[in-house]
């Protein structure tokens, strides 16, 4: 039978004619593995996260710090990479260090080396992001905080990792939560040096299925079931970190 | 200036704690001061009173570096003060400060900010931190406090608290910069009263204030200045019934006699 066909409920006369019309409907479903590439999905999201808040955190350390080669370093990056379609870093991870370094991160397997690459691309790009937000965050900061610490004697690192990161990045919950959801949507770029998340998965079905319309809708609604909340769960979070002055 | 910074330089070299040599400091266009010469003796009181804009501020916040200078030379115990990295650090841990706008770490609270520099700077154990932070903290007046968070509490606690937060240190010399500007009028007191304490205990203290009443009654020496410069200094009794120069008989005139 033709997919995407309405249902008529003429084919079988049973008890249940929304559950059979629930079935065709949704036909183009089954044979594949929708949860498995939104699990791909959520991997790439989380491993990128983390990885990206470490990065994008050094990043700013030294773009605040005293030491003029790093807050270079730190600006040069930012100011680079963010201005980089992340599609180019991703072929780039892939076709640049893979295949022409011979960079394999640790793998054989062609699966798990491109998954880890597309890591890599995801954190480099995001991390720019994630720096500029929590330097935002640094500059809300009141000076006297810092100048406090430093009069007690503790040294620059100590100065930004106990008393102003703790307050930046309470105060910047909002903005990466934004970055956060734009690196979930983001991920679907993996799918250009062929990592199995959602959409490679959705290109795939899209050329052998016809309701390419509920399919989009499919994955779509996917997305916002990750990011709706992320968003929510953060924004509830945001307000109760917040400092008190 | 001053017979009395020579006759104590003379006399006690030794003892003298803080020592300023012709220091210079511009921002911009504007020298904010101009050949500062000043000694603090180990156990003296002084306070550094002037009309707004003087430099008696941006002079405070040199002595343990939060402003740098252009040329001449500060040293504290006969040390001079180091350049940025691990030995100011060492330094800073010697001197407290206490800010104008009390500025205790707003995500910790109270008892927190006082162990902070105990535990993190001093290597001390947490246990013992805790122990003389309370102790300290009853001695301010705020032991009540110790588990809220800064924005619970008045202006006035919290500038105990930084007190405190200073005290915990063991600091060999206390710099106070304007503590009481941002107070309200009922808070003056409880502040002072504690600063009051510290003094007859033998800190020594710099202390940057409009408080004339804490200056007549706890200084050793009173330090006026204006436009950058040292004018006058002269112990209290001294300055206030009977000050030498212009200036400061002008400044006297407009702050005095209400």
């Amino acid at each position: 039978m033709p997919a995407g066909a309405p249902p008529t409920g003429e084919r079988r006369t049973g008890a249940h004619p929304h559950a059979e019309a629930r079935e065709i409907v949704f036909d183009f479903l089954s044979g594949y593995d929708l949860l498995g590439a939104f699990w791909v999905t959520v991997q790439l999201t989380l491993l990128s996260a983390a990885g990206s808040l470490v990065w994008g955190t050094l990043l700013a350390g030294m773009r605040v710090g005293p030491v003029p080669l790093m807050r270079g370093f730190g600006t040069a990056y930012v100011n680079i990479v963010r201005n980089i379609p992340l599609t180019v870093i991703i072929l780039f991870t892939s076709l640049g260090l893979n295949q022409t370094l011979g960079v394999g991160l640790g793998s054989e397997n062609f699966d798990t080396i491109n998954f880890r690459l597309a890591v890599l691309g995801l954190i480099a790009y995001t991390s720019a992001f994630v720096c500029e937000a929590i330097r935002s965050g640094i500059n809300t900061v009141p000076v006297g905080q810092a100048e406090a610490a430093r009069a007690l004697g503790l040294s620059f690192t100590q100065v930004l990792t106990l008393v102003v990161l703790p307050q930046a990045f309470r105060s910047v919950v909002g903005p990466l939560t934004n970055v956060l959801i734009a690196l979930t949507k983001n991920t679907t770029v993996a799918a250009a040096i062929g990592v199995a998340e959602a959409a490679l998965l959705m290109k795939e079905m899209i050329e052998n299925e016809a309701q390419l319309l509920l399919i989009s809708a499919v994955f779509a609604f996917g997305f916002v079931c990750l990011t709706l909340p992320t968003g929510l769960i953060l924004g509830w979070v945001g307000k109760k970190v917040a400092v008190k002055r | 200036m001053t017979e009395v910074s020579m006759a104590k330089e003379d006399v006690a070299s030794t003892g003298d704690l803080v020592v300023l040599k012709s220091v210079n400091k511009h921002f911009g266009a504007l020298h904010v001061l101009q050949d500062i010469d000043l000694t603090i003796a180990r156990g003296e009181v002084v306070v550094v009173i002037g009309p707004s804009g003087s430099g008696k501020s941006t002079l405070c916040r040199t002595i343990n570096r939060l402003e740098t200078i252009d040329d001449g030379s500060i040293s504290i115990d006969g040390k001079p003060l180091p350049h940025e990295g691990k030995e100011l650090a060492r330094l800073r841990a010697d001197v407290g400060m206490v800010f104008q706008s009390f500025n205790l770490f707003a995500h910790k609270t109270v008892l927190e900010n006082v162990t902070l520099g105990q535990v993190k700077v001093r290597r001390k154990d947490r246990k013992q931190a805790e122990e003389r932070a309370r102790t300290l903290l009853d001695r301010v007046g705020v032991g009540a406090q110790a588990d809220k968070y800064p924005a619970q509490l008045s202006g006035g606690q919290q500038q105990r608290v930084a007190i405190a937060r200073a005290l915990a240190m063991e600091p060999k010399v206390m710099l106070f910069d304007e503590p009481t500007s941002a107070l309200d009028p009922e808070m003056i007191n409880e502040v002072l009263e504690v600063m009051q304490q510290l003094a007859r205990d033998g800190m020594t203290m710099i202390v940057v204030t409009h408080e004339m009443g804490f200056a007549r009654s706890a200084a050793n020496r009173v330090v006026f200045m204006a436009d950058g410069r040292i004018i006058e200094q002269a112990a209290p009794d001294q300055f206030f019934s009977n000050p030498r120069s212009d200036r400061a008989k002008d400044f006297l005139s407009k702050i005095l006699h209400h």
